[in-house]
């Protein structure tokens, strides 16, 4: 990758709604450049997507978040990529990764109620063959997220002219 | 005891020091032997003069900038020349480390022996080489390091030439050693590099010390190895010292730094100034550093000691952390100045003023006299700050150098620069 393309993503990951000139300015790419890269990244599965990051505890909006470890037993049938393919079928299922340690799956898990969260763990994923074990942690609070801390900035206090 | 009784106790004549000093905060009640004729002079009255090497330097030109822009309160400040993040965690924590564990007391004056060491293995990035015993001297932020440099090498009378414009306190410090300040000034054409030819016609042939800043506070110029090379050569034949302030080093987009001491024949010449303030965010911890020869390592040591004894030990101990963890997070600034950087100049270019492109540190300097009523960069920068609330360093703060341009430092946030050269955009567009 070259160093526009890395500065790009830079770029887009600190913040995706960046204006096309913007990000030109910052990379020292043309407008017609960043496009056209834009649309080679977006081709080629590099970008996969422009989200926010929402800090939902500060809207009215109900939502009830989760992280759940997923245990498997493989047998000559069943890969990991098998599993997770059905897991990650659910809309009730933020991210999913296959992570090394005492567990195989860990899943980001977001619903209206906890019964819903619960629900889909017990209905969704318990009874998966392969699953031997389910942990659900449901998060209690949220202080970073992507990057982004869920803070009140602190207020600059530097002085406003200095050498 | 108030500002107010100390003021009254300075303000007294001979002989009542001692006794309204020993009244403690009771001094109004106790000093019956003043009648009130008395105590209306010593009100209206101050018996200090300052030296004349102090009354001779003109205060901050930024310090007079600063007073306006601290009495509004909705003000983007591009003025500012100092890091918006904070100190890597690993430096924070090494310091409240030493503070749990106690280590308050005085380190070597030097500094402590793990610090220099850290340092050597550090310049060494730059092709540095310096003996931690005898050549690397720890001091309370670069600006210590400047002022020892010029009270331990210049000799009253001595000849400084200054590169302009540049960062504010050379001059008043050459001054303040008993030196001579000889502005030298660069230009806006050649990218505000310093060249042969404008030593040359500065008179800095006949000069005994030449301090270059590169990269440069304010204009953000760099020099190339080539470019330093015809300033090194001159300083050989001329036989100047150099002192030269790298502070910005790590701070730099695009080729590497290049530190003129690496150039034949100038190592044992110049004295290297550096610090963690810039690359490190750590402004307020005030560490800086000097690499000499043994000779002016030695002497720079020794006013260090009588005045300063040695730096803050909490600041050595995060300066440490610093070097040996941070690189990462020196990094990560680094890129994002770079995109801020990018960012700044291509809108200035829009909005048709010129600017140099800035190789290092975090300051544009662009030319606004063409824009500025009577191409005063002043009356610029002070209405462009009560119109819009962006506020802009003149450039003429910085030496005659710097006039007809404005500093702006983009270490501040992506959103403000955007909202700030949006202000910039309306004020032009209606001027």
């Amino acid at each position: 990758m070259d160093d526009e393309t890395r500065a790009l993503l830079d770029v887009l990951v600190a913040d995706a709604r960046e204006s096309t000139a913007d990000i030109a300015r910052q990379t020292g790419l043309s407008a017609d450049e960043v496009d056209a890269r834009l649309d080679d990244l977006e081709a080629a599965g590099v970008l996969r997507g422009y989200t926010a990051v929402v800090d939902w505890d500060r809207t009215d909006a109900d939502r009830v978040a989760a992280v759940v470890e997923v245990n498997v037993e493989l047998d000559r049938e069943t890969a990991y990529e098998e599993i997770a393919r059905r897991i990650a079928e659910s809309p009730t299922v933020d991210s999913l990764r296959l992570v090394s340690g005492d567990y195989d799956f860990a899943l980001d898990v977001s619903a209206n109620t906890m019964q819903a969260v619960s629900r889909f763990v017990a209905e969704e994923v318990a009874p998966l063959p392969a699953v031997t074990k389910t942990v659900t942690h449901y998060v209690m609070e949220t202080y970073k997220e992507r990057g982004v801390v869920f803070d009140d900035r602190d207020e600059d206090d530097r002085l406003s002219v200095t050498p | 005891m108030s500002d107010g009784d100390d003021e009254r106790r300075r303000d007294l004549p001979d002989g009542g020091t001692d006794d309204v000093a020993s009244a403690g905060d009771d001094v109004r009640a106790d000093d019956t032997e003043l009648d009130d004729t008395e105590l209306d002079d010593v009100r209206e009255g101050d018996r200090f003069t300052p030296a004349d090497r102090v009354d001779a330097v003109a205060p901050s030109g930024i310090r007079a900038f600063f007073e306006v822009a601290e009495s509004r309160d909705d003000v983007i400040s591009l003025g500012v020349g100092e890091p918006d993040f904070t100190a890597p965690w690993p430096a924070r924590s090494a310091a409240i480390a030493s503070l749990e564990r106690g280590r308050t007391s005085y380190t070597a004056n030097r500094g402590t022996p793990e610090l220099r060491r850290a340092i050597a293995r550090h310049v060494e990035r730059y092709d540095l080489s310096y003996d931690p015993e005898e050549e690397i001297l720890v001091t309370t932020g670069a600006s210590e390091a400047v002022d020892l440099a010029f009270r331990a090498l210049v000799d009253p009378g001595d000849v400084v030439a200054l590169p302009t414009p540049t960062y504010v306190s050379y001059a008043p410090g050459v001054t303040f050693a008993g030196g001579e300040p000889l502005p030298v000034p660069t230009y806006h054409e050649d990218d505000w590099s310093l060249t042969p030819e404008a030593l040359r016609a500065a008179g800095a042939d006949e000069a005994d010390v030449l301090v270059l800043c590169y990269p440069n506070n304010p204009t953000g110029a760099t020099m190339s190895r080539e470019e330093l090379s015809g300033v090194a050569e001159f300083c050989r034949e001329h036989d100047l010292l150099v002192v030269s302030d790298e502070i910005y080093a790590a701070l730099t987009y695009g080729d590497e730094h290049t530190s003129v001491a690496t150039l034949p024949g100038m190592r044992e010449r110049t004295v290297v100034i550096n610090g963690f303030s810039k690359a490190y965010a750590m402004t307020g911890l005030r560490l800086g550093y000097a690499l000499a020869p043994p000779t002016a390592s030695a002497a720079m040591t020794k006013v260090h000691q009588y005045s300063m004894l040695s730096a803050p030990t909490t600041a050595q101990h995060a300066a440490a952390a610093a070097l040996q963890r941070c690189d990462d997070e020196v990094g990560e600034m680094r890129r994002e100045y770079d995109r801020r950087r990018r960012y700044l100049t291509a809108r200035l270019r829009e909005l048709g003023l010129d600017v140099a492109e800035p190789g290092g540190a975090f300051y544009a300097f662009p030319r606004v006299a063409d824009v500025a009523p009577d191409g005063d960069d002043e009356a610029f920068a002070t209405d462009l700050l009560r119109e819009t609330g962006v506020a802009a360093v003149p450039g003429s703060a910085f030496g005659d150098g710097g006039a007809g341009h404005l500093r702006l430092s983009y270490a501040t946030g992506m959103d403000e620069l955007k909202e700030a050269t949006r202000r910039l955009e309306s004020y032009l567009a209606e001027h």
